[in-house]
């Protein structure tokens, strides 16, 4: 994940632009000190989420263990056959094995790697986002898409993008209506709606 | 001159009004969507993959790469203007091009890239036009061994290739093949993970798969990281180069585009490691280096040139092998599956007119973007000033109600949400998503020609050995596996040695935003 930040350069970099800048046309107050790639790489590094610890790799490694360990149960439930003549089974079997090894030797070798991201309080928020997504599959069958993108867009402007509860509701009319006009006045996709 | 007449054919068709215009429609979306922070173009075509449905064959793959190009664009303007790379490839055009933006030449720098990109992009597809039927006639001696061991090389390569761990791209990747396998079983007709569910008797389609992994998986981690990147992109001015930025940069876009094109027919991060090459060589053949990362032209020229002219000509092995190189082009491929096209050798003989079609849809779309880019760049630059906040649940509604038109049901989006909370958890326990796309993609061809195989060698696999070209693809595929761990124990022998430095890698840590 790569994000940049406006904010203050750590190390203090944020100086005059002149400095060592002389071939600078025009140099502005507020230019930030071009940074070199190592320093920019450093800098990403740093505003990235904290690592999670070893036991997310042992987490994942599990995971897909099992699935490995289930895919192979089932594979060998719908018959393997012979290699001269293979049965369903067979390619899920396989693919299921190396599944299994690459999990065993992730636990074993790869549990130290600190490629996993640890999940913070604002992972909550990606929770919620799931949650409306989720009541917005089950509403759209009903009740057509017209209340459930409304909501959808409500509760995401005003509880997860913290936006000012005007802005959310003139937002969320507009988009709704947007929406009402590209798919169904102008493409007419047969998408489940009220008017 | 019977090799040029499909070729000029091809332009008739799309040169059609009608066609232009999808390509035109694709490029601005694209570019929409691509300028989006967080969506890189796997995503942003993955999201608007619901758009090509509908259309004619032709038409739908113009406006694809349209919207390819677009997408490649849209990454451009926010490295530049929001220091954010849309995907690896655009990383080192972060270094000059946000650079050249803090001293108000923001407008130089995308113009110089809008040049780079359609000078190298054209480079690369000339290379192909001459370069794909030599391929494709080359490969059209391939059996179901070869293409077995070709696909896996393929899977193994983008796998070991992107920038996340080895052995999770690998368990990405056979999840992959797993999922592939969902549904009715081409040999024998038996039910696979189906669960006794009638929509997955069918199997599972990779259109949900790949706007859930990469469009909702992405906004939904966006979701996540928001707070930190709120910020006003840097002010755009004259849009057109000098005279003098052009003349410093034409060589660097020269080379940066036969670079390009040479490094990116490589499977893997091709685009990537091009655009990487491109300014390191550029850094060393300049007078004085020290310019580069302060705002130099070439820096930006030469990169943007290079990772356009690569993922161009990663469609050599795609439209000539049947064999994506990378997550873009992973889409590129189910997106032509969707429209009936083949991608692979029986394409150029059997099927001239769409091949062609292809390709020069290609020469369109970058000359489209060429001629879009720089005056819509004012466009681009408001739209990065909306809040992303404003911007996520619209692109959330895009995916689900644009995945629902697909087949006008209601279980798409629901596949959608589950890949998307995969992909979410993929990219935060350190997975790459892209090897378990591709493997996705690849997998019903892996599985019915290896089979195949089986079943003409009468079960011994000992046959993939002795055919020459699958031996060796086989061999390659060996060592591929093996390099890793012959370095780890080269390495360790070597830290035994002397102290080891630490040294900061630059760009490799960079995870591939998709």
């Amino acid at each position: 994940m790569i994000s940049a930040s406006n904010e203050a350069v750590p190390g203090g970099s944020v100086k005059h632009a002149a400095a060592g800048n002389g071939a600078s046309p025009a140099a502005i107050d507020d230019v930030v000190e071009p940074l070199t790639p190592e320093q920019l790489a450093a800098e990403w590094e740093e505003e990235r989420p904290p690592h999670a610890g070893p036991l997310a790799n042992v987490a994942a490694a599990v995971a897909a263990g099992a699935l490995g360990i289930a895919g192979l149960a089932m594979s060998v439930g719908m018959g393997l056959g012979t290699p001269e003549k293979p049965e369903a089974g067979l390619w899920p079997f396989i693919i299921s094995l190396v599944m299994i090894a690459m999990s065993v030797a992730l636990l074993l070798f790869g549990r130290k790697k600190l490629d996993a991201e640890a999940f913070s309080s604002s992972s909550w928020q990606v929770a919620a986002g799931i949650g409306t997504l989720v009541g917005f599959v089950l509403v759209i069958g009903v009740a057509g898409f017209e209340i459930p993108t409304l909501l959808l867009t409500f509760v995401w402007l005003r509880f997860l993008g913290k936006e000012t509860w005007r802005m959310s509701i003139v937002l969320s009319f507009a988009v709704t209506a947007a929406f009402y006009l590209i798919f169904v006045v102008a493409l007419s996709v047969p998408i489940p709606h009220l008017l | 001159m019977d090799f040029l007449a499909p070729v000029i054919n091809g332009f008739g068709v799309v040169l059609e009004p009608m066609n232009l215009l999808y390509c035109l429609i694709g490029v601005v979306i694209g570019m929409l969507i691509g300028v989006l922070p967080g969506l890189g173009p796997a995503a942003t075509i993955a999201i608007l993959l619901p758009l090509t449905y509908g259309v004619e064959p032709v038409t739908a793959i113009i406006m694809l790469s349209g919207i390819f190009y677009g997408a490649q664009y849209g990454g451009t303007i926010t490295s530049v203007l929001l220091r954010l790379p849309g995907e690896a490839s655009s990383v080192v055009t972060v270094f000059d091009g946000y650079a050249l933006a803090r001293q108000g030449r923001a407008g130089t720098a995308l113009g110089i890239a809008a040049i780079g990109s359609f000078f190298g992009g054209t480079v690369a597809i000339i290379g192909l036009t001459l370069l794909a039927p030599i391929v494709a006639g080359f490969a059209l001696s391939f059996g179901p061994p070869e293409y077995t061991v070709l696909a896996m090389l393929g899977i193994l390569l983008v796998a070991t290739v992107s920038n996340g761990s080895k052995l999770k791209s690998i368990i990405a990747a056979s999840l992959g093949l797993l999922l592939a396998t969902v549904g009715r079983d081409t040999f024998t007709g038996e039910a696979r993970f189906t669960f006794d569910n009638l929509s997955l008797a069918d199997g599972l389609d990779f259109v949900p798969i790949a706007m859930g992994i990469f469009g909702l998986g992405e906004i939904l981690y966006n979701l996540e990281e928001r707070h930190n990147k709120v910020q006003a992109p840097a002010k755009v001015a004259n849009v057109w180069p000098s005279r003098k930025d052009l003349k410093e940069s034409s060589g660097a876009i020269g080379r940066g585009s036969v670079l390009g094109f040479f490094l990116g027919i490589l499977p893997g991060g091709g685009a990537t490691i091009a655009s990487l090459a491109a300014y390191a060589m550029e850094k060393k053949r300049a007078k004085n280096p020290e310019r580069f990362g302060r705002g130099a032209v070439e820096g930006v020229a030469a990169p943007e040139s290079a990772n356009n002219a690569a993922a161009t000509s990663s469609f050599i092995p795609l439209l000539t092998l049947g064999i994506p190189a990378n997550a873009t082009m992973a889409i590129i491929f189910g997106a032509l599956l969707i429209q009936g096209v083949t991608p692979g050798p029986q394409l150029v003989q059997n099927d001239p007119e769409l091949f062609w079609g292809v390709v020069n849809s290609m020469y369109i779309g970058n000359i489209l973007l060429l001629i879009m880019s720089i005056p819509l760049v004012g466009v681009f630059v408001k739209i990065l000033r909306v809040r992303a906040a404003i911007l996520a649940p619209i692109t959330v509604l895009i995916t689900l109600i644009g995945v629902y038109t697909i087949n006008n049901s209601i279980f798409d989006i629901w596949l959608v949400i589950v890949f998307g909370l995969l992909g979410y958890l993929m990219k935060k326990f350190g997975f790459e998503p892209g090897p378990l796309v591709l493997a996705f993609v690849l997998g019903a061809l892996l599985e019915e020609n290896l089979r195949r195989s089986l079943l003409v060698f009468g079960g011994d696999a000992a046959g993939f050995v002795s055919r020459p070209i699958s031996g060796i693809l086989l061999l390659v595929f060996l060592i591929v596996m093996l390099l890793p761990l012959l370095q780890k124990a080269f390495k360790k022998a070597f830290k035994k040695a002397r102290t080891p430095a630490p040294a900061v890698e630059a760009h490799h840590d960079e995870k591939e935003r998709v």
